[in-house]
């Protein structure tokens, strides 16, 4: 294997590059099946992060991994499984998607931000009475942090980067030197 | 704000290369190997409430996270590669073209990707509302490029040299001139986000965020280098910088099957 390029944090100028319109609305809000995905992202002294950025991606309804282009110019009708929201002010952010779908759904969820030397990987898993089999694999005490809330609309999945109930973060295998 | 301490406040440069030479020196008598760039890095003020300090948990990549999202042609505008072209005047600086080729850790090239850039002005502002920079805006450049690689795996922008700018991680911190590069691979494991670095700058040993790579065969790999080939006579000088993605999980014969 050659010797990967490394990451390098997102840094706080990226507001006029990385965002676009329509970046996280997967479907428009309020349409069929339409679904709120949200959360906060919050750092290690429990403060919110407002200058954070999130991608999720994700299977269609059906469980089948989607191969549309389209996301940067969303026509309102492609579903194409990827979307990217900054937090605001508050930390929060907020996608509108449609429910992935499948055995053990998660949406997986990549986290930028100002002070993170390098993109963090997660999952945020529907909730389920039987947990993914990935997730007996984790400290129970720390699962809950990989697994979405059920609201009315949706779920809500908050992102401890540090501290007290810090988020699960993944590595592939593909971090070592 | 904690995260972002004062310039009043902060330290000198001189103590924050002698935090960056403490830890350097640290990593090579321990000799293991870890991730680059080290996530808790205190030179860089803004990672210390910001990195994880429970180790990242393996996993095995689902079917998902085998696939990355899709991009086309109705994605990017054919413009969108040039940024001296995106006004009606042409931006002040020194006109470059950064070229190169994305690759996967089996060197097999990333085609018809997503790339996406981002960057200060040949004065070392940005167009966005929080930089402060007592630089002048121009207003024939906004800094900001897509493109999709092509079939071998390539890319090329057109744009203008950015200048360094002073932040406010310590006393008279200034970050060596770069170009922010967004990259998508062939699977979602693959996703990159980084700065690229231009040869020479002597502003490169003070900065805390390029230093966090602390192997220096891992941070050189952030610098382009000089090509003449890529120099397009009487126009712009060229740097090339090529990217090498991790994995990848999928192999040729699921692509195939696909
Ligand atoms: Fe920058």
């Amino acid at each position: 294997m050659r010797r990967s390029t490394p990451g390098q944090t997102v840094g706080p100028f990226y507001h006029y590059a990385l965002p676009y319109p329509g970046d996280h609305t997967l479907v428009p809000p309020g349409s069929a099946n339409a679904i709120r995905f949200h959360g906060t992202v919050i750092d290690g002294a429990g403060d919110p992060v407002p200058d954070a950025l999130l991608e999720i991606w994700q299977p269609a309804p059906d469980g089948s991994v989607v191969r549309r282009a389209g996301s940067l110019h969303r026509d309102g009708f492609t579903f194409t499984g990827w979307g990217r929201a900054s937090t605001d002010t508050t930390g929060h952010f907020s996608f509108s998607t449609l429910r992935p779908g499948g055995p053990d759904a998660f949406f997986a969820v990549t986290v930028f931000a100002r002070g993170l030397l390098d993109r963090l990987f997660t999952r945020a898993y529907l909730p389920s009475p039987e947990p993914a089999p990935f997730l007996k694999g984790v400290d129970a005490e720390r699962r809950g942090t990989l697994i979405a809330v059920a609201e009315p609309q949706g779920f809500r999945f908050d992102i401890r980067l540090q501290g007290d109930g810090e988020t699960v973060f993944l590595n592939f295998g593909t971090d070592e030197r | 704000m904690s995260s972002q301490p004062s310039d009043a406040a902060a330290g000198t440069q001189a103590e924050i290369s002698a935090e960056m030479a403490e830890i350097d020196k640290t990593h090579t008598s321990t000799g293991h190997a870890r991730p680059q760039p080290v996530l808790n890095y205190p030179p860089y003020r803004s990672s210390i409430l910001r990195h994880p300090t429970k180790d990242l948990h393996h996993a095995d990549p689902e079917e998902i996270e085998r696939w990355a999202p899709c991009f086309g042609p109705q994605d990017v505008g054919a413009l969108e590669a040039d940024l001296t072209v995106q006004h009606p005047g042409e931006p002040i600086g020194e006109r470059i073209e950064v070229t190169g080729r994305i690759r996967d850790g089996a060197g097999r090239p990333v085609a018809g990707q997503l790339v996406e850039i981002w960057q200060a002005n040949a004065a070392g502002r940005y167009i966005h509302q929080r930089d402060q920079h007592p630089a002048p805006i121009d207003p024939n450049f906004t800094g900001v490029g897509r493109c999709l690689s092509d079939a071998e795996g390539r890319y090329r922008f057109t744009t203008i040299r950015p200048g360094p700018y002073p932040w406010k991680n310590h006393r008279n911190a200034w970050r060596p001139a770069h170009i922010h590069f967004s990259l998508f691979g062939t699977d979602f494991t693959q996703r990159l986000i980084t700065q690229m670095y231009f040869p020479g700058d002597p502003l490169l040993a003070l900065d805390p965020i390029y230093r966090s790579i602390t192997d220096a065969r891992d941070r050189e790999l952030l610098v382009a280098r000089y090509d003449h080939e890529v120099t397009r006579p009487q126009w712009s000088t060229g740097y090339r910088w090529d990217i090498v993605l991790t994995g990848p999980h999928r192999t040729r014969f699921e692509e195939d099957d696909a």
